[in-house]
């Protein structure tokens, strides 16, 4: 896949979290304080951003290969689970105690805010534990079930 | 609930977002992929050959994006209230939730939405109800 559509399209993506303002976690929490002085101005970014992604991807699932001939990898998963709502609670108390959601984080991270350094480091700490308990997960499934020689996976 | 009109900026916001949706639009369409942050960087932490490069290249678009905004004009300073130990927390829980939730303000958020995908919508209403709460207790509950 081409690693310079995606440079640009990371940029362009940091840009308008700066532009928006979403980069300053002070606006987002502002967001959602609904009970307290609600700023509204996150509906209207997921309005912008929705508007323009809601034509490039019904364009995009009528595609076979991308424009630049790559194979197209959109989501294809429809089932709604625990996993996908306990996760996403988890999420949004995360999100709600600081302001910072991943792209966030990263993009004030390149402005060199040290807090920022801090939330990113325990974000990727927490990527880490799901990829550890994911693993021992699928090696519990694979030794009982399919590999009852518990070979480690 | 009282509107805050002096720190609201719809045009700004809008401005943004439409970036935002541009760069989406990019992903999808040049890449066939979503553009979903946790995910890409999740990806990075389970590395496979093929992927490592393009994830980094996303990942680098992000954090140097504020040095290319540098570039046009000065750069807004973000206000984090948050003390050290409620950002540790904090990015505990976005990191495994995201994971575990396949997705986060921008995959459910934008991409999700957009392709108007049922599993989105529910995260999506998930995560925004568990941001109003969380906020709702910090400030008018607990004083923070």
């Amino acid at each position: 896949m081409n690693v310079f559509t995606s440079l640009l399209a990371g940029l362009v993506f940091g840009l308008g979290l700066i532009v928006s303002g979403m980069a300053n976690p002070a606006k987002v929490l502002g967001f959602l304080d609904l009970a307290g002085h609600w700023d509204p101005s996150l509906a209207l970014v997921m309005a912008g951003a929705i508007a323009v992604g809601s034509v490039a991807f019904a364009v995009a699932s009528k595609r076979k290969v991308s424009l630049l001939g790559a194979e197209m990898k959109l989501a294809t998963a429809r089932h709604i689970d625990r996993r996908l709502v306990v996760g996403s609670v988890l999420f949004g108390i995360g999100w709600g105690s600081a302001g910072f959601c991943p792209g966030a984080g990263l993009v004030a991270l390149g402005m060199g805010e040290a807090k920022a350094a801090v939330f990113v480091a325990a974000m990727l700490a927490g990527m880490a534990v799901f990829e550890l308990l994911e693993r021992r997960r699928q090696t519990a499934v694979h030794g009982s079930v399919r590999d009852p020689a518990g070979r480690a996976a | 609930m009282t509107i805050d009109w002096s720190a609201f900026t719809p045009w700004s916001a809008l401005a943004g977002g439409v970036l935002i949706g541009i760069a989406a639009a990019m992903f999808a369409l040049l890449n066939g992929r979503v553009a979903g942050i946790s995910g890409v960087v999740g990806g990075l932490l389970r590395p496979a050959r093929g992927d490592v490069g393009w994830q980094a290249a996303f990942v680098l678009g992000l954090v140097g994006a504020p040095l290319v905004y540098l570039l046009f004009t000065g750069l807004p300073k973000p206000q984090i209230d948050a003390q050290y130990a409620a950002l540790i927390a904090a990015g505990l829980l976005v990191g495994v939730g995201t994971r575990y939730g396949s997705g986060c303000t921008s995959g459910h958020g934008v991409c999700g939405l957009s392709r108007l995908a049922p599993r989105s919508l529910v995260a999506t209403a998930a995560f925004m109800g568990a941001g109003f709460a969380t906020v709702f207790v910090v400030r008018h509950l607990l004083g923070v």
